[in-house]
């Protein structure tokens, strides 16, 4: 039995070339789903193999790859796939948002503003913003191609019908460059004025579902909404208990059995390089470098 | 004070450390060898060949010892095996009607030329759990006979001679599609739904062929033939101008025939449909080979109602190796999404409590 040798970035020369055709046609036409011969990867759907499949197509030995889950470099998830391209690409890692020049995400956009160079891969399980609204991809691809998005807009009136807002916290769906209604993968609502004019490149990467979509730099991207009923972010209304922070999303954290709580930065990198620079919040005692890891 | 939760990298290394000890059991306990596995457990290395779509025994009884057992682990890991895999090319068609067949049965005819055979089945065994083979049975040698010379034409040929059913589509040099390489889309062609069946999930199959016998999308099948043995392998070397044998792989085909009350155009007529496995896989390629004729509603003019018949219902949901990702990937932190749903409905719940207290004597009355 032999043991098997792999590729950089671990898929072959031309399973690369097909996904960035893929990620090329994506660019062209923003916020279209380009369907793409997605690989079984070493690690299950639903894990990040779409967005670790558009790494792979577009990583470089000189890349720096941050990889991130709920906005933390030290999730399970994150660390096991910036493991798998440290091995198969040897490239240079980092928890830096700015030194970054690749950040593979999953469910959050980086607090720190992204910069011309960086591309933002998201991990996505659905990308089709209408698949809750029409199961079958034939009628979906259809209502794309028509750009007939009135039952989106018809779910986003009941909800305020029903319950005065609109009920979407989370994959809250986008119009990118007045054409196309897009799924911005599950990030908090929070996260979608991110992704407006942003200049990196934004990359979104399905692998279950074999599709690809992207967001060029400084394109416009708008959240659904109506006249009288404007898109809204939602953050939990306190300053982050480590570094102070008053515009970050934060994670809500159950201290005890009583009821306890507090709430922090998800972006860790963000946390840590406030509580470097000084700031403190109101947990923090200790300076970030004094505090254990274990 | 709260100290963010760090040293994943550690976890991860000790519980796969951990896996790998729970992996090898009770240390006084002999190892258990590829070739048990390969040997003894040969139906479950056939259902990881089959749905893992890669035909090396050795390998799928690495899986499966890597795997603990888990049947679906084991197929993921040959599958992603597969996936690095050069392509060099696609074999000739295997000819069925040539297997060396070691059982062959026909529901339709009592007798057909070639023979009915048994072989090895449980089909008729008592379902009593038998406490000799507990430990170091050692069963009798089986009875054996002369191979047979005569051939053993398939029943559907037999049938299709006369007319009685359709012929089976025939497409010579036709480009195979292989939806491992070209992405999905619907409607999909008959190749495409049979390569799909084939990798599917032998419990999803069960159960929407199952479905198809109790009346959702009911297509009056009978188990024309079931064979299983070996077949020669065959591929055409562009640089010698014949195809060249590469070997002999062993597959079960089932062929049902089905009823077609035909139409205007068209003399009432059987209808096909198809299973194919690598190994011996009955249950597998009986409930292909009626969910293949459930998803031909459509080309045969059936209203299609039932999810088997629903080929966008079947084949985005067959595959186990797609469905225990994404139904695992549950497991996953979703704390930031979570949150965001939280405060909604925390807004909810405030907005649904003042309305209740604004609205509270009157509700009263009202009672």
């Amino acid at each position: 039995m032999t043991t098997p040798a792999y590729n950089f970035a671990y898929l072959d020369e031309q399973t690369k070339r097909m996904i960035r055709r893929a990620i090329l046609k994506a660019i062209a036409i923003p916020g279209y789903q380009v369907p793409f011969a997605s690989r079984e990867m070493p690690m299950p759907y639903g894990w990040g193999t779409g967005g670790v499949q558009v790494t792979a197509a577009i990583l470089g030995p000189n890349d720096r790859l941050k990889v991130i889950d709920q906005g933390s470099d030290d999730t399970t998830n994150a660390i096991s796939i910036r493991k798998f391209f440290a091995k198969t690409a040897g490239v240079a890692t980092t928890a830096s948002t700015t030194d970054a020049t690749v950040i593979q995400t999953r469910h959050r956009i980086p607090e720190a503003p992204l910069h011309a160079g960086q591309v933002l891969v998201y991990q996505v399980p659905i990308p089709e913003p209408l698949r809750f609204l029409e199961p079958r991809e034939t009628e979906t691809r259809r209502m794309h191609a028509l750009a007939e998005y009135g039952l989106m807009h018809v779910k986003l009136y009941e909800d305020i019908a029903r319950f005065g807002h609109i009920a979407t916290s989370y994959a809250y769906p986008v119009k990118v460059n007045a054409r196309y209604v897009m799924d911005p993968s599950p990030t908090p609502k929070f996260d979608n004025p991110k992704m407006d004019n942003c200049p990196a490149l934004q990359l979104f990467g399905a692998g279950r579902e074999k599709r690809i979509y992207a967001i060029p730099p400084h394109t416009k991207v708008v959240s659904l909404d109506f006249e009288d009923h404007p898109f809204t972010r939602y953050r939990f209304d306190a300053p982050c208990a480590l570094c102070g922070a008053e515009d970050a999303y934060l994670d809500e954290i159950v201290t005890d059995d009583a009821g306890s709580r507090m709430f922090v930065c998800s972006d860790t990198d963000y946390c840590e390089g406030r509580q470097a620079a000084g700031h403190r919040g109101r947990e923090s005692a200790a300076p970030h470098k004094d505090r254990a890891h274990g | 004070m709260y100290v963010a939760v760090k040293g994943g990298e550690r976890a991860i290394e000790n519980a796969h450390r951990l896996l790998a000890h729970e992996r090898r059991g009770d240390r006084d306990v002999p190892e258990v060898s590829l070739d048990q596995i390969s040997g003894q457990l040969g139906l479950a290395v056939d259902r990881v060949m089959s749905e893992g779509s890669l035909y090396d025994r050795e390998l799928a009884a690495l899986a499966i010892k890597q795997a603990r057992g888990d049947l679906i682990e084991a197929i993921f890991l040959v599958r992603a095996f597969r996936a690095t895999l050069p392509r060099l090319g696609a074999t000739e068609p295997i000819d069925t009607g040539a297997m060396r067949v070691r059982r062959r049965v026909s529901s339709t005819f009592k007798d057909i030329p070639g023979g009915q055979i048994l072989g090895p089945t449980f089909d008729y065994t008592h379902r009593l759990l038998d406490p000799q083979l507990a430990n170091g049975f050692v069963p009798d040698e089986p009875a054996t006979a002369d191979t047979p010379s005569a051939p053993t034409p398939r029943v559907t040929d037999i049938l299709g001679r006369d007319g009685l059913i359709e012929p089976s589509p025939q497409q010579e040099g036709a480009p195979v599609g292989d939806l491992t390489r070209e992405p999905l889309s619907f409607p999909a062609d008959r190749d495409l739904r049979l390569q799909n069946l084939a990798r599917a999930d032998e419990g999803f199959l069960l159960a929407m062929g199952y479905s198809t016998q109790r009346g959702y999308g009911r297509n009056h099948p009978f188990a024309g033939e079931i064979r299983f043995g070996e077949v020669e392998v065959e591929f055409f070397a562009e640089d010698v101008g014949f195809a060249v044998p590469l070997g002999a792989i062993a597959v079960t085909e089932c062929q049902m025939v089905n009823q077609f009350k035909g139409s205007v155009t068209e003399a009432p007529c059987f209808t096909r449909g198809y299973g194919l496995a690598f190994g011996q896989s009955e249950r597998k390629t009986m409930s292909m080979a009626l969910v293949d004729r459930a998803l031909r509603a459509r080309e045969l003019g059936e209203e299609a109602l039932a999810p088997a018949q629903d080929e966008e219902f079947v084949m985005s949901h067959s595959d186990n190796v797609q469905a225990t990702g994404f139904v695992e990937h549950l497991k996953l932190p979703h704390y930031v999404d979570f949150q965001s749903e939280l405060g909604l409905l925390r807004k909810l719940r405030t907005e649904f409590a003042e309305r209740a207290n604004d609205a509270g004597p009157l509700q009263e009355a009202a009672e």
